[in-house]
């Protein structure tokens, strides 16, 4: 049953793109323009046509772009021609340096916040007051204090991945079952292995959800980021593309950035649900 | 002097803190009572006269306003592996196997244990409540049954001096719990352990417990009564209805739970003969009863 489901939403998937790429493609077909009574030798110099080319690329177009940037994706001809393995690896670098960074402050600090309720409600200020300002306000102060640009959006990532898990963490750690700590303590655990046996794996499932929607917002926060520093990445990739006017390449870069992602959400999808626990 | 009891509650009160604009409450005080060692006691009484909290002070994961709670001549001040608990609601952790469960506490009591002694004491509690097929699953994956009887098995494989149980078979349907009651029936009979158990079951009182205890309503809920089990052990489910102080006992403990404190059943019984078979007094409740 499920598997036939499976199977009919499949053909259903495929059947749309197949009709968006017909209309994209009957949409950007070229258009026949009346010269009148033109000389051709001087249309031609003026770049006209009796058949002129659509602005918006093709389907077709997109597709050899898709095809140049995967077929050499890291070359580097100066620094304003890298291939996109390059400027994939250096956003997701960022990402994850500042993902990372933000996981060392946020876990930690929200257990102290679940654990205490004198440390939340002493930090819940300042958590409501940072917390819905938008990542790419900090980049001038970081910027300046910063004076590197690569790190400065590090920081951004930082900045804006901490909440969602700090939030998370606390709230998962706060909600573990009275029980559970009761048999810890009927047991006179100790609160190093308290912390690390019971707590941790009782919050985590609610922690990876922190984790996940910190990963989307750093993904989307990135692109922002690098248009506005500049130099290397996906964000800049497209800035630097459109730019140069090639929109196919903008709307590969586009495409990638949604399928690289939809990747980074399935993974921690995927660890959400190791961890994920059935209550009883 | 006598020897003192191996547990010993002395003038126990529990009063919780005033709401604003009115009176703290005190749910019991003056609570006395012993318990020997080897002993299977009962508490009965209804909701809210604060029977799992009493439970929960001689676990060590409550404090009393008042009154004191002494193991073998010491205080108790705080939780401790001497004392297993099992709780109402299994307690056991999701993310766990029943293996797991049980190794987690085993740990905790046997901390210099190597990983095989671990998992023989694991295996052999396991057993001891007949879930060695599915020693490997998860709790989700259980039954309710099945689930108490992890709890059973992880508060007894820390080998506790005393086992203390809230109302462990209060979620279970009749059928199940018959058969629970029989294991552990047969375990604490086989151990000798001393367990003091919370229940609102009159029949499970009379087939466990050596001495039950009897709580007024709440608030100032007291213990009115020291019944001791009249039934010769050993006691089975099938056989113990035969027994002529099984009606008279029954009737007792329902009476009081129905209509409050009478008589003691000792003093009903002086001579050691059941005494008679007496109709309910028609006269109604003396006081509500919200059962």
């Amino acid at each position: 049953m499920s598997q036939s489901l499976r199977l009919r939403a499949g053909i259903v998937s495929i059947l749309l793109l197949l009709a968006f790429i017909g209309a994209w493609w009957g949409a950007t077909l070229p258009t026949q323009v009346d010269l009148g009574d033109m000389d051709p030798e001087y249309a031609a110099m003026m770049g006209l046509d009796s058949v002129q080319d659509s602005d918006i690329p093709t389907p077709g177009d997109i597709g050899s772009a898709i095809w140049t940037h995967l077929s050499d994706p890291f070359y580097v001809n100066g620094s304003n021609d890298m291939g996109i393995g390059f400027q994939l690896a250096h956003s997701l670098w960022r990402v994850l340096a500042g993902f990372a960074l933000a996981a060392l402050v946020a876990v930690p600090l929200g257990f102290l916040i679940g654990m205490s309720p004198l440390m939340h409600k002493a930090l819940d200020p300042y958590i409501q007051i940072l917390k819905p300002i938008s990542p790419l306000a900090w980049m001038p102060l970081a910027l300046y204090i910063i004076q590197d640009a690569s790190i400065s959006s590090i920081f951004v990532i930082f900045i804006c991945s901490i909440w969602p898990m700090m939030v998370n963490t606390a709230y998962g750690v706060a909600s573990v079952r009275d029980d559970w700590l009761a048999v810890a303590k009927t047991l006179e655990v100790g609160p190093i292995k308290k912390a690390f046996k019971v707590i941790l794996p009782a919050a985590l499932p609610t922690i990876l959800t922190g984790m996940r929607i910190s990963m989307g917002i750093a993904w989307l926060v990135i692109v922002a980021a690098e248009m506005l520093v500049g130099g290397t990445g996906i964000g800049y990739f497209i800035w630097n593309e459109w730019n140069n006017l090639d929109l196919a390449n903008v709307i590969f870069a586009i495409l990638l950035i949604g399928v690289v992602g939809m990747i980074l959400d399935m993974i921690f999808g995927l660890l959400g649900k190791a961890v994920s626990y059935k209550e009883v | 002097m006598t020897t003192p009891a191996f547990i010993q509650v002395d003038g126990l009160e529990k009063t919780f803190p005033a709401p604003m604009g009115q009176e703290p409450v005190t749910v019991f005080q003056d609570l006395d009572f012993e318990i020997e060692k080897g002993e299977f006691v009962c508490l009965i009484g209804h909701s809210g006269c604060g029977k799992s909290t009493i439970l929960n002070i001689l676990a060590g994961l409550d404090a009393a306003s008042d009154g004191y709670v002494f193991m073998e001549n010491r205080q108790v001040t705080g939780p401790g592996l001497d004392r297993g608990v099992v709780f109402q609601g299994h307690a056991l952790m999701p993310w766990l196997t029943v293996r797991e469960n049980v190794a987690f506490a085993v740990k905790s009591r046997f901390k210099r244990h190597s990983k095989d002694e671990v998992n023989a004491q694991v295996e052999k509690y396991v057993d001891m409540v007949g879930l060695t097929p599915a020693i490997d699953k998860k709790p989700h994956q259980l039954s309710g049954g099945m689930r108490q009887r992890v709890g059973i098995a992880r508060a007894f494989a820390i080998e506790p001096k005393m086992l203390l149980m809230d109302e462990p078979f209060g979620a279970l349907d009749a059928l199940t719990r018959g058969v629970i009651q029989d294991e552990l029936l047969a375990i604490c009979q086989a151990t000798e352990q001393t367990v003091f158990m919370i229940t609102h079951d009159v029949d499970e009182a009379i087939l466990l417990a050596d001495k039950i205890l009897l709580m007024t309503n709440g608030p100032f809920a007291e213990v009115a009564e020291c019944a001791y089990n009249p039934l010769k052990k050993p006691r089975s489910r099938q056989e113990m209805h035969h027994d002529g102080h099984y009606y008279p006992f029954r009737n007792h403990l329902m009476d009081f739970l129905v209509n409050g404190p009478s008589t003691p059943y000792a003093e009903k019984a002086s001579d050691g003969t059941p005494p008679a078979v007496e109709e309910s007094p028609r006269t109604g409740p003396k006081r509500v009863v919200n059962a």
